[in-house]
């Protein structure tokens, strides 16, 4: 399944669609690491306000994400996780700790725009 | 409904009647005798000193329909039709403070009455009378049964009702800034009310687009290991939600908690109190707070 990724200026904008299979989320892995190169990008938003499950393979896709882009030097944001996804998640103890998140696109880009001001 | 006329049937006395008949006796018994039969209850009610909660006229006007269904119960067998009625009977009278025992009471009286009546009826043809009552019984258990169950149902579901009602109030999400939310939390949590807590918070974030949210627990005495647990997740769910939460309020006791179960406090932002925890809220969003003279 294709994932559509955006370009928003300096931030790409990869939307999750609802049932990703474990082969999507790898390629979807090094896809987006490769768009950054390619890009010069500063960040990505990893929209899920799609998807209504969240295990914990995607959940560590999701982190490995974040991971892999911070070594290019760019920011990921995690935007659109849904209340009750959120709180099957912590029950599980996937917390996507060290990840930055936040509760839409909106919010997304204004966090990020935070932060490139501040860095600027 | 209409009346059968019991007159009209001439069974050959040797012949065994079959039990829909003797129904149907009995029955057209009961209607006829119904006046009668309907105040030797209501005087047996208050002999018995049942329903006290309420005035002679509304248990006469009550005694008067559950009498009626319960000769129909009798006669069709509908006793889902009963359980309904039972139903709406008890929602009417459960606010009067009218109690479980209070019906099954006066359902009992009221079937030793009819049996009464029917022993007096019967009472010079001995087989017969075992045969009426072979077939009166079964259905005067089942309705008693099924009225009991009926208020039981009702009661259930209004206490159900109230304790939603009684959640629902006692943890109210409330906005005080653009992107702030306070959570007062007063009183025991357990696990459910927990869960609820953290439903309601999650919805509320996204509603009012909170970026930061302080939950204040100095109205809970105690928490025991399983509810901070759910009180972290509730930290981490919503940080996943884009909002920051600050805990104020700790009890020495919870504190201690905490501690014990080993909670990651660098997961968890505390403050002191309510004031304090709103003040770091307001700067986390950048608001400042002065006086008006300063302001000039």
């Amino acid at each position: 399944m294709e994932v559509p990724i955006l370009k928003q200026g300096a931030v790409l904008i990869a939307t999750f669609q609802a049932a990703l299979s474990d082969a999507d989320l790898n390629q979807l892995r090094m896809g987006l690491v490769q768009q950054v190169v390619k890009f010069r990008s500063r960040a990505v938003i990893v929209d899920v306000t799609a998807m209504d499950v969240m295990d914990s393979f995607a959940s560590r896709t999701l982190r490995e994400i974040a991971h892999m882009i911070r070594l290019r030097g760019a920011e990921t944001v995690i935007v659109g996780i849904q209340p009750e996804v959120a709180f099957a998640m912590v029950q599980l103890g996937l917390t996507l700790e060290g990840v930055a998140t936040a509760l839409d696109l909106e919010e997304g880009l204004a966090c990020l725009n935070e932060k490139f001001k501040t860095a600027n | 409904m209409a009346r059968r006329d019991v007159t009209s049937i001439s069974p050959d006395p040797k012949r065994a009647e079959e039990p829909s008949e003797l129904l149907r006796e009995l029955v057209a018994h009961l209607r006829q005798n119904r006046t009668q039969l309907r105040e030797e209850w209501v005087v047996r009610i208050s002999e018995t000193r049942l329903l006290l909660a309420m005035t002679k006229e509304e248990i006469f006007a009550e005694a008067t329909s559950v009498y009626d269904s319960y000769v129909e119960a009798l006669e069709t067998e509908a006793f889902e039709a009963l359980q309904a009625y039972a139903r709406n009977l008890s929602e009417r009278i459960i606010p009067r403070g009218v109690e479980t025992h209070e019906v099954v009471g006066i359902v009992l009286l009221l079937r030793d009455v009819l049996a009464r009546s029917l022993f007096a009826k019967y009472q010079n043809d001995f087989k017969k009378l075992n045969r009426i009552l072979d077939a009166y019984e079964p259905a005067a258990n089942r309705i008693a049964n099924t009225v009991a169950v009926g208020f039981v149902q009702e009661r259930e579901r209004v206490i159900r009702q109230q304790q939603e009602a009684i959640r629902e109030l006692s943890t109210p999400v409330l906005q005080v800034r653009e992107r702030l939310l306070i959570l007062p939390i007063i009183g025991v949590i357990d696990p459910q009310r927990a869960r609820q807590l953290t439903e309601q918070l999650l919805r509320g974030i996204r509603t009012n687009r909170a970026k930061v949210v302080v939950i204040d627990i100095t109205g809970v005495a105690a928490m025991d290991v399983t509810v901070a647990n759910h009180l972290v997740q509730t930290v981490e769910a919503s940080r996943l939600l884009g909002a920051t939460v600050i805990v104020t309020g700790l009890s020495p006791e919870i504190a201690q908690t905490l501690v014990t179960i080993g909670v990651d406090l660098g997961k968890m932002n505390t403050v002191g109190d309510l004031q304090g925890g709103i003040e770091q809220a307001e700067r986390l969003l950048g608001y400042k707070v002065a006086t008006l003279d300063e302001a000039r």
